[in-house]
């Protein structure tokens, strides 16, 4: 059998094909101003590594905020939506069966999901602020104008810790402008940032508890500075996938597969 | 998606009363609108208020209660906007309590609102004010709606009753002291209430007063008890409209005549298994007030076979309850006889005021979480979903701890942000995402769009 989960995010699009629960492709792209467009394009990405067409995907499901705007739309015509944590749960628990805490972190927002032979048991989503997701890591690099694939090599080279107030990401801006006139080090500042996001996300995930084994996905699980302040709030070790940035989307192909779920 | 052919349904159809309630609530802000002209009295207050003692001063006083007027405003919510412009540029923060901020926006703007959304022009100021301090905001509402009449010329006089006692239970029990203190209280604002008016006491009507307001809450009580039959025969939407009158005219023969009428037409709902919402298969209850400008969470929980059968605080503001030994809830019952003095009346509102559930958020959050359990188990209730209101610092109090100690107890809890009267601190996009992750991880599918 051959499904399909599109991820529509806040910032990127992506695209797993599974065949009788494997991998076989995989794509992902911006999302520009037009969703469907984007969205489209990078599911015939995905569809042309995999020697597929759509009519050769039994089932499609959509997750990511952008969801709906693929649902029985061509040329995707997803069979079904799920959210997010239910997605992420699946994937997360396809990667790693023994998952008990799954922590997302992507463009726009930050979840922390409980989870249970892969169903979701609890979970908690960051309300309001950016503070505690990836824009955030792009605002700072703006202000410390340094490229954002940077920041995470840059902070895991300070050992020093600064804290930082990081509630909004406005007013986290102008600290990090302060810090930069007192001539502390770019070091330092990329890790004071990261270690403000992971405290955001700790206290966030605390709501619904850890418990072992953790696994970070989302995009913000590529970037080498956030896990390490990450565990060190949570004290416990985390498991990041490969491609953890596709989880989600593997997440929508699982579900695909299993319909009667 | 699962196809509603797919799943059992229920017959329903609408409540027979339900212009009766309407009509009710248009007529009671009408009636204190045109009080004077009817050489009758206005007063204001609070629906916690001992709103049966001004009733000695005659039939022809009318209250306006200050939390369902907030809520009121709240529900038109271009009306509310400009409320809440008046009294921010007044200088008030918009951390205060929403409703207080809608009921002093609307004085701020000498403009009163109908249940229609009418807009009269011109705040009509009470005659006296008889509040009770049962949170910190509610112990300075009146002191400020005071000050603002007067500096719109009118000297309103204001008598407080405080009821910082304790909520018989466990953990505090009650004791003789506690009920005298403010049953003296009550006693020395009747003489207040004579003087402030000029009107002379009538003690028969006080009696007749406290004997409705028992009745009327101990029918809401039965009434909430009605919805723990499979289908629920009311969803707490539609509550909403029913339990108000308690919260309006708790005390009134026209409250106690229209919850006999509710009481029997939903008991007929029940022996006939007619449901609230057709496609019922999740029952949750909720948590304090809901933000009244997007009861719409409500029609879109239903597309999951969702249905909020009710609340502690639907259940537990007007309603008065027994709590058995083994801790299932019942109506609570009247005294063997209606009071017949000044004193018996004061003594036997106070001590069934006292109970009121919703009195236990203020003292043991503990207390709140084991009434919460007791209602998802005796009401069959698969989720809780918590309002973490912004706009209520005194039903807001402790609800985390709520919220940790139903999950201890194996409860399903969906927490969501928002504000039961400024709709600036809702996010219903956000919470609808949310609902929706919440309703999947249940297991639920949408059923219709």
């Amino acid at each position: 059998m051959k499904t399909a989960g599109v991820d529509v995010g806040a910032k990127f699009a992506k695209v797993v094909i599974l065949k009788d629960g494997q991998v076989i492709a995989r794509a992902k792209m911006l999302v520009g101003f037009d969703v469907l467009k984007s969205a489209s394009e990078v599911f015939e990405t995905a569809l042309k590594d995999a020697g597929l067409s759509r009519n050769d995907i039994q089932r499609v499901v959509a997750t990511g905020m952008g969801r709906n705007t693929v649902l029985q739309k061509p040329p995707i015509n997803a069979d079904e939506a799920v959210s997010e944590v239910v997605a992420d749960a699946a994937g997360a628990y396809q990667v790693v069966p023994t998952v008990k805490t799954v922590i997302d972190v992507g463009a726009e927002e930050g979840r922390g999901i409980k989870v249970e032979g892969g169903k979701v048991k609890d979970f908690v989503i960051n309300e309001r602020c950016a503070a505690g997701a990836g824009t955030f890591v792009e605002a700072m690099a703006r202000a410390l104008e340094v490229k954002v694939e940077d920041m995470g090599p840059l902070s895991i080279k300070s050992a020093n810790t600064i804290p930082m107030n990081a509630q909004c990401c406005v007013f986290a801006e102008s600290e990090v402008v302060s810090l930069i006139h007192s001539k502390i080090s770019k070091e330092d500042i990329a890790k004071a940032i990261h270690d403000a996001i992971a405290g955001r996300i700790s206290s966030m995930v605390l709501r619904v508890g850890v418990e072992k084994d953790v696994v970070l996905i989302g995009g913000c699980a590529l970037n080498p500075g956030f896990r390490p302040p990450l565990e060190k709030e949570l004290h416990t070790s985390i498991i990041v996938p490969d491609f953890p940035e596709y989880v989600s989307a593997l997440g929508a192909a699982v579900i695909a597969a299993n319909p009667m779920r | 998606m699962t196809t509603i052919a797919e799943v059992k349904e229920y017959p329903t159809e609408p409540l027979k009363c339900w212009e009766q309630a309407k009509n009710l609530r248009k007529n009671y802000y009408e009636d204190y609108l045109n009080a004077h002209e009817k050489g009758g009295l206005r007063w204001a207050g609070g629906a916690w208020t001992f709103s049966a003692i001004p009733a000695g001063l005659g039939e022809d006083v009318y209250c306006i209660t200050g939390e369902p007027y907030g809520a009121t405003v709240a529900f038109f919510k271009d009306f509310a906007s400009k409320c809440h412009d008046a009294t921010e540029a007044a200088g008030f923060p918009r951390t205060l309590c929403a409703y207080m901020r809608n009921y002093w926006g609307s004085i701020l703007l000498d403009k009163y609102i109908l249940t229609d959304g009418t807009v009269v022009e011109g705040y009509p100021p009470p005659d006296f004010i008889w509040q009770d301090h049962i949170c910190c905001s509610h112990g300075k509402w009146y002191q400020l709606v005071k000050w603002l009449e007067k500096k719109r010329g009118k000297e309103v006089p204001m008598y407080c009753v405080d009821v910082s006692v304790g909520y018989p239970s466990e953990f505090s029990p009650e004791e003789e002291y506690k009920v005298n203190y403010i049953v003296e209280q009550l006693h020395d604002g009747i003489e207040w209430l004579e003087k402030a008016t000029g009107r002379k006491y009538n003690d028969a009507l006080l009696c007749d007063a406290v004997w409705n307001e028992m009745k009327s809450t101990s029918l809401w009580a039965e009434i909430c008890a009605l919805n723990q039959a499979i289908p629920a025969p009311l969803d707490e939407k539609t509550m909403y409209s029913l339990y108000v009158m308690g919260t309006l005219m708790k005390h009134r023969p026209e409250c106690v005549a229209f919850y006999e009428t509710l009481r029997d037409e939903v008991k007929e709902r029940v022996k006939r298994g007619i449901a609230a919402v057709s496609t019922e298969r999740f029952r949750v209850i909720t948590d304090t007030q809901p933000p009244w400008g997007f009861l719409k969470i409500f029609r879109e929980m239903e597309k999951y076979g969702a249905v909020s059968v009710g609340s502690l605080y639907t259940f537990g503001l007007i309603g008065m309850w027994q709590y058995q030994p083994d801790g299932t809830w019942t109506p609570k019952l009247l005294p063997p006889k209606k009071p017949q003095t000044r004193d018996e009346a004061l003594q036997a509102i106070v001590r069934w005021t006292m109970h009121k559930p919703e009195w236990a958020h203020f003292y043991e959050p503990e207390l709140k979480t084991k009434m919460m359990q007791s209602i998802v188990k005796q009401w069959k209730v698969n989720a809780v979903l918590l309002h973490y209101n912004r706009g209520c610092e005194g039903l807001s109090l402790h609800i985390a701890e709520n919220r940790h100690g139903l999950i201890q107890a194996g409860v399903q809890v969906f927490p969501f942000e928002g504000n039961m009267g400024d709709e600036r601190d809702f996010d219903l996009a956000g919470t609808m995402a949310r609902l929706t992750a919440f309703f999947e991880s249940m297991g639920l599918k949408k059923l219709k769009e």
